[in-house]
């Protein structure tokens, strides 16, 4: 069976020279960083080298850079390690600023906040292309504000914010506002440089660029006011408890540092690719549309829509089709609500169900994309004709 | 996640289509959940004089388990009559499946209901 995988957003297969950095660490020099034995500082060497190789990656210092398990954690310790430093010296309610299409880690956290009375929350729409306007950001600064929180990537439309504008316009109104982004989608296509950005905080996952699951980061600017969230040893400068996952972390250094030389060739590679599926999908297979800007967007993804097709449906016949791709109906979601973010553009639930989503790899071909694009167009023919008049007389009954 | 048996009727669903001049219609589910599907039933009465689905079709537009309910109900209803076609449930249709899966139970299991609309609609047009 052929294997085309189209969900690099979901996650990447570990490079096979990351993967051969961290195999030592495993059996071998297994010792745990804390130790000041031999073993010991062998594993803390190489958790320094690797946090030596993010911190090049993100032009930051050596002690800006927290390991954590992932952006998930990332983005909790950002957003409540912010408002608990506050807290503690204020004892007054701070207010968030942050978009209605972040990913759940960033607006669940934001939301249960908000529930729990310890923060005032505002959550900014993008416009209908899928990006931010600095402006309505600005509009929803107030006197308390404390933290802005805006992702670099959309994970599932693949649209750019204007993260260095947004940066720029916080510190010109009020220096003291915190800002964070997400740039878990971004590392692998766009300069993540912090000071060119002009944030304070910024979340990435070692998974979607080469490297392990279950290891991150999160850059913290020098003298941030912020507090742990989770209790125990004084690891990662009292920011983040517990032994530090060394293979992982050694795996996410080398998996940047590969970034570092690549990231230009491969962005034009993957960038022709992209343009070449989404024109030949829009062309070749009658009612789709595209989700998102065709410009300001990352160069490996592509999010379309087909009318009269469910998305899990769909996924699940390119599946046998040996096609690998992602949706946001709300059919896939163990939730089975429609997609936040696909709402969040104004679409309608009806017309979030036939959403797909493709996100190409370093590895990805042309002739990938050539099968890929015949499957879709297959799959999408056979479920039009299985779903016959069925929404056209739905409408036409009901109105 | 799916039963070898849903995947069955998903990628290769029994008495997919539409019936012209059909007997009775019936069509449920929402756009905004997603899952919609449509039964036509043709009913004749047989040598018993009792009334009968001789023939049934289904459109639907939903989820793998959407498609593979509708698809099984078909199985299960023709040739029965409208009585013993009554008293199908979503729980036979997703027994005879060999289960969905949990979630899908309520929202993608609407083939029954589909039926039940179309013995309705049926018994309205005919009704003396």
């Amino acid at each position: 069976m052929k294997k085309i995988y189209l969900d690099h957003a979901a996650t990447t297969p570990v490079d096979k020279k990351v993967l051969q950095e961290m195999m030592p660490y495993f059996s071998q020099n297994f010792g745990n960083a804390s130790s000041i034995h031999f073993f010991g500082q062998e594993a803390a060497q190489a958790v320094e080298k690797a946090r030596m190789q993010v911190a090049k990656y993100f032009n930051a210092n050596l002690n800006e850079i927290i390991f954590t398990s992932g952006a998930t954690e990332s983005n909790n310790l950002a957003i409540k390690g912010v408002d608990r430093a506050y807290f503690k010296k204020e004892k007054k309610k701070p207010h968030i600023i942050t978009t209605t299409f972040e990913h759940h880690c960033v607006l669940e956290t934001v939301k249960k906040m908000e529930k729990e009375n310890l923060i005032e929350a505002t959550y900014i729409n993008p416009k209908k292309d899928g990006v931010i306007d600095a402006r309505d950001i600005k509009n929803a600064i107030k006197s308390n504000t404390i933290l802005v929180s805006v992702m670099y990537v959309n994970n599932e439309i693949g649209t750019v914010q204007p993260i260095s504008e947004i940066g720029r316009m916080i510190k010109k109104n009020n220096p003291k506002i915190i800002f964070h982004t997400d740039a878990t989608q971004a590392v692998a296509y766009f300069d993540c440089n912090v000071e060119k950005l002009g944030v304070d905080l910024m979340s990435m996952s070692a998974h979607k660029i080469y490297g392990p699951k279950g290891v991150g980061a999160l850059y913290v600017k020098f003298g941030l006011d912020i507090a742990k969230i989770q209790d125990g040893g004084a690891q990662e400068f009292g920011l983040r408890a517990g032994t530090l996952n060394v293979p992982g972390i050694v795996g996410l250094g080398s998996a940047i540092s590969m970034i570092n030389n690549q990231r230009i060739m491969n962005n034009e590679k993957i960038k022709k690719l992209r343009d070449y599926l989404i024109a030949k999908i829009l062309k070749e297979i009658p009612d789709s549309r595209l989700n998102g800007s065709r410009i300001k967007r990352s160069p490996n993804n592509v999010n379309v829509n087909f009318s009269r097709v469910e998305g899990e449906s769909l996924l699940m016949m390119l599946s046998a089709e040996g096609v690998f791709a992602s949706t946001g109906s709300a059919c896939s979601s163990g939730s089975l609500s429609p997609s936040h973010v696909l709402l969040s553009l104004g679409l309608k639930p009806e017309e979030t169900h036939g959403s797909l989503r493709l996100t190409l790899g370093k590895n990805t071909t042309k002739k990938e994309i050539d099968y890929a694009v015949k499957a879709i167009k297959k799959s999408v023919e056979k479920l039009r004709k299985v779903s016959g008049s069925v929404l056209k007389d739905f409408y036409s009954k009901k109105h | 996640m799916y039963s070898k048996k849903v995947l069955e009727h998903f990628t290769r669903p029994h008495n997919q289509g539409v019936i012209k001049n059909p007997s009775g219609v019936g069509m449920v589910g929402n756009p905004t959940c997603g899952d919609m599907m449509k039964i036509y039933i043709k009913v004749k009465k047989d040598a018993k004089k009792r009334e009968v689905i001789s023939d049934i079709k289904f459109e639907t537009l939903g989820c793998a388990s959407a498609i593979a309910t509708s698809s099984m109900i078909t199985d299960l209803a023709k040739n029965k009559t409208l009585e013993e076609a009554l008293k199908i449930t979503r729980n036979d249709v997703a027994e005879a499946l060999e289960g969905l899966p949990p979630i899908k139970m309520h929202c993608s299991n609407l083939a029954a209901d589909s039926l039940r609309e179309a013995i309705k609609d049926y018994r309205e047009k005919n009704k003396k």
